[in-house]
């Protein structure tokens, strides 16, 4: 008998359109040559196999495991708030990395009101990822150990945030309904997106990503800890705003090791044997200004004196525009263009200078192995 | 064998053409349920629309005779004759009743049937977080066929205060956070329940910089808050809100503790100090000044709350009337006729450093007031005009009228007191066995009490005094019931319906009468259920305890009824007992003391 794991199709209709009340998605395994019938079957007598727990349970069991988080901002436009979430009992908190937490310590107000000093013990920018920690002993939290599972878009979630700064002391954060869209990589490093995570995240039909929301989990019906809500990310292109979440399945591990102590950044792609061969800016004597925000126009900071970029006449605050026909969006994209080019090959170049465009052709060097 | 692979194949082919077969029969339920509520409630979804296009919002029917509640931002901006859209295709005339500008809450009235279908009242305080919501109204003023919109979505958080606005006095306190799409139009519209009740009345949104559209989290104004405003907005006034004459703060350890008291406040007078903890306020327990916030801002200005608070330890119990928040000119906007503040005033920070940015203005597309040189509202529609008497203070007037005329009805039961506009003489005995002579007349009042004399001469000169000493004007207070059994209101220069309270914080509703003469007031309660007189309070003066008079037992005599004994407080001090033996109201006006 042939055993099929692919979950039945009605199943999955189930998933997708099933209104309140909810059952919990059953992965049979449906004999090939069974399949019509137990379909059938399954359409007269389905089962009412209900959630383990009801939303008012998840929420109850929720709510007490996710902090308020305070800091720097409050700019126009730069809110000084985020969310967190507690993964340990003795305060170690989760949340995004972002400039609510560039002081290094932060306000943290825990569910039932109690207002603790938070400091950052750990980052990893490039996951969007800091931990905290707080001192305090007997918190509720979530244990990353067994509580996180992975979800199918289709299904329904619930979200938890201090959004808009609604529930600023004791009150519980706020608690959103939705469907997991999608399950995909955001186009980060194109341009499209100013989002740092490299992997796939949970798009959510639920408005999620507010002022405020990043640092906030996603977790299904049922309880089960799904994601850690990112930072407001809007479209370059279409200019809409992004609902996502970034899988804790991910960042597990680098949260485990911040808390451990024994965490190490993961190695820059470019010094990697083979991200030295590519082509640098200062391969071609182009030193850029310093890649502070995830898109930095490409400026010229300075020229190394005998390059070929100086005899090209390229000069300081000269912003690149296009690198062989292709707009630079950023020094980061700046970086990744020049990285394709072929030793020996020619490259065009315009950049932009008072206002106007120039265009020159420089000669891409042979790199040393 | 063959029969049965065809049949099984007839199935699923059925299945796979007609998805609905296979829809859990729990999903199909609870849908076909969702259809019959919004079925049931829809009708009550008004509509709302300024006279001449040009605005509106939604409202939604809670009486068969046709009131309806929506936001104060809503009527604000479309006058006080508006056009109403129900679901039935049919638009009617409404007029504004009531208004609640810090509560953004206001009262309209739909003329034309006698049965109009309205919502069930439900029980707010019962909401959870996670509990399923429909929102049914008039986003973008899409119901131009006033059919309403419908939207579903959950329950986020109960319990929110938001700050007012900048540049306004809209206040939500204690209110409801949806997920429930709130877009600009839905102001004013109902919050339901899965089952259909009315648990709020939605009107704000948190708005930044997606535009005025949801951005996941909406507020509605709880519908207990209302219910208890309810009676206060049908008395046709502009209500207000309440404060303790105290301010609190939080310390980290949610603490909260008096910061600043009024020495002038009941809550002062009553042993409330500086730095006593908040232990709970209202029934409620308090563990952050927001708690204290929504507390205090469900409850109309006077009525009597019970606090507990700590000092070294020790908790004590005070019950304390609250104060108004408002001067009569910020609730009617006169303010607003000066130079208007700048688009972009700087944020005041509230003490609590919890300041939402303006984004949470009213979702409304329209202004709250209309800019300079708005076009002035059409005229009143003739057959309307009757239904609508402006008067300082008031939405409109003629419904606190007909308010009056039902509850002075009570008065019925005394008897006929028209002929007794001369001297009264009350005689009898206080609770210390001391005999009692009062005598009241349009001049004065005196009281020979035991030994003791006392005296009160009324006019336009006359400074009321608290006589006898120590009962909050004792005698005045009689000659306020003397004027309002034997001459009612024209007795008094001012004299309206206040609204409902629980009588003495605690017991049945009461209807509250005010009149007011010479600066004094006295608030008279009359009981729901009854009708009749249950006592009344005096007020010498503003901010000062008064003098509260509750009758036992009316009867009767030489043909009129008068209460057998008068229970008379007056701040911490033992209640004294008038036991009435004779009321003589024979005496001419005009004779001797």
């Amino acid at each position: 008998m042939q055993v099929s794991t692919t979950r039945c199709p009605v199943k999955n209709f189930q998933t997708a359109t099933a209104g309140w009340p909810s059952r919990r998605q059953v992965h049979s395994a449906c004999s090939r040559r069974m399949w019509l019938g137990l379909v059938c079957l399954a359409l007269w007598t389905m089962p009412a196999v209900a959630f383990a727990q009801s939303s008012r349970d998840t929420i109850a069991a929720v709510t007490p495991r996710m902090v308020k988080i305070f800091g720097a901002g409050g700019l126009k436009g730069l809110q000084g708030y985020c969310s967190g979430f507690v993964v340990s009992p003795n305060g170690h908190i989760v949340t995004v990395w972002s400039h609510v937490l560039d002081q290094g310590e932060v306000t943290v107000v825990l569910d039932s009101g109690r207002k603790l000093k938070g400091k950052v013990i750990g980052a990893e920018p490039q996951l969007d990822l800091a931990v905290l920690k707080v001192e305090a002993e007997e918190l509720p939290y979530f244990d990353l150990d067994t509580q996180i599972g992975v979800a199918a878009p289709g299904t329904r979630v619930l979200a938890f945030s201090n959004m808009f700064k609604v529930a600023a002391g004791n009150e519980p954060v706020t608690v959103l309904h939705g469907v997991i869209a999608a399950l995909t990589k955001l186009e980060g490093r194109r341009g499209t997106f100013e989002i740092a995570f490299p992997g796939a995240v949970y798009v959510v039909d639920a408005i999620t990503n507010n002022s405020g929301a990043g640092g906030g989990v996603l977790v299904t019906r049922d309880g089960r800890l799904l994601a850690m809500i990112g930072k407001e990310l809007r479209n370059a292109q279409s200019n809409t705003w992004t609902n996502y979440a970034m899988p804790l399945a991910d960042l597990k591990t680098p949260i485990q090791d911040i808390i451990a102590g024994k965490y190490t950044p993961p190695v820059n792609p470019l010094e990697t044997p083979e991200g030295l061969r590519r082509h640098r800016p200062l391969d071609f004597g182009l030193v850029m200004i310093p890649d502070v925000v995830p898109r930095t126009p490409a400026y010229v900071e300075d020229v190394v004196a005998g390059s070929a970029a100086a005899s090209a006449g390229i000069k300081t605050d000269d912003l690149v525009l296009f690198v062989n026909g292709e707009l630079v969006q950023s020094c980061r994209h700046l970086n990744e263009v020049l990285g394709k080019l072929e030793d020996g090959s020619s490259v065009d170049l315009v950049f932009r200078r008072e206002g106007k465009l120039q265009t020159i052709k420089l000669l891409v060097p042979t790199k040393a192995e | 064998m063959t029969l049965l692979r065809y049949l099984l194949t007839i199935c699923c082919l059925m299945t796979l053409t007609q998805p609905t077969w296979g829809a859990d029969p729990l999903v199909l339920s609870a849908q076909q349920q969702r259809v019959e509520v919004i079925d049931k409630v829809s009708p009550s979804v008004v509509a709302i629309f300024a006279p001449g296009g040009g605005g509106g919002g939604s409202g939604v029917l809670i009486s068969a005779d046709g009131f309806a509640l929506t936001n104060f931002h809503v009527t604000d901006g479309v006058g006080d004759f508006m056009k109403c859209g129900l679901n039935d295709g049919v638009l009617y005339d409404a007029v504004i009743v009531g208004l609640d500008p810090s509560g953004d809450v206001a009262l309209i009235k739909l003329f034309g049937r006698d049965d109009f279908p309205h919502a069930k009242l439900g029980d707010s305080d019962l909401v959870q977080p996670g509990d399923w919501t429909f929102v049914i109204g008039n986003p973008f003023l899409l119901a131009t066929d006033f059919q309403p919109t419908v939207t579903y979505g959950i329950v986020s958080g109960v319990h929110r205060y938001q700050y007012p606005a900048a540049g306004n006095i809209l206040e939500y306190t204690d209110c409801i956070q949806v997920d429930t799409s709130i877009n600009p139009g839905n102001s004013g519209g109902p919050l339901f329940s899965a089952d259909g009740d009315l648990i709020g009345i939605n009107g704000r949104g948190s708005f930044e910089k997606r535009g005025r559209v949801n951005s996941g989290a909406g507020y509605a104004i709880s519908i207990n808050q209302i219910k208890h405003f309810l009676d206060h907005l049908k008395s046709g006034r502009i209500v207000d809100h309440a404060t303790l004459g105290a301010t609190v703060s939080t310390d980290d350890e949610g603490n909260v503790t008096v910061a600043d008291i009024l020495e002038d406040s009941e809550a002062y007078y009553r042993g409330l100090r500086e730095d006593d903890e908040i232990v709970s306020f209202g029934g409620r327990s308090i563990g952050s000044t927001n708690q204290f916030k929504n507390v205090l801002g469900i409850y109309p200005k006077g009525w009597k709350l019970p606090v507990v608070y700590r000092r070294k330890g020790e908790q004590t119990e005070i019950w304390v009337r609250l104060r108004g928040l408002h001067l009569l000119s910020e609730l009617t906007g006169e303010k607003k006729a000066g130079p208007k503040p700048p688009p972009n005033p700087e944020e005041k920070k509230p003490k609590d450093n919890k300041a939402p940015k303006d984004e949470k203005a009213p979702p409304d597309g329209q202004p709250q007031t209309p800019p300079p040189g708005h076009a002035a509202p059409p005229p009143a529609p003739e057959h309307l005009k009757k239904y609508h008497l402006k008067k300082t203070g008031f939405a409109n007037y003629y419904f606190n009228q007909l308010e009056q005329d039902r509850v002075l009805q009570g008065l019925a039961t005394w008897g006929k007191y028209d002929d007794a506009r001369g001297r009264w003489k009350l005689t009898g005995q206080v609770s210390d066995q001391t005999k009692f002579e009062a005598t009241l007349a349009d001049s004065g009042a005196g009281m020979v009490h035991g030994k003791d004399a006392f005296l009160q001469e009324f006019g336009d000169l006359a400074e009321l005094r608290d006589e006898p000493p120590g009962t909050g004007g004792l005698l005045t207070a009689w000659h306020h019931l003397r004027l309002l059994l034997s001459q009612g209101p024209k007795a008094f220069t001012d004299f309206y319906y206040l609204g409902s309270e629980p009588f003495d914080g605690q017991g049945e509703t009461v209807d509250v009468l005010v009149g007011v003469l010479a600066g004094a007031e006295s608030h008279w309660y009359f009981s729901r259920q009854s009708g009749s007189l249950l006592g009344y309070d005096f007020i010498r003066a503003e901010n000062q305890d008064r003098c509260e008079l509750r009758f036992q037992g009316l009867q009767d005599y030489s043909g009129k009824k008068f209460p057998k004994v008068i229970q008379v407080r007056h701040g911490d001090k033992s209640p004294a007992l008038y036991q009435v033996d004779a009321v003589d109201f024979s005496a001419p006006a005009n004779g001797s003391k």
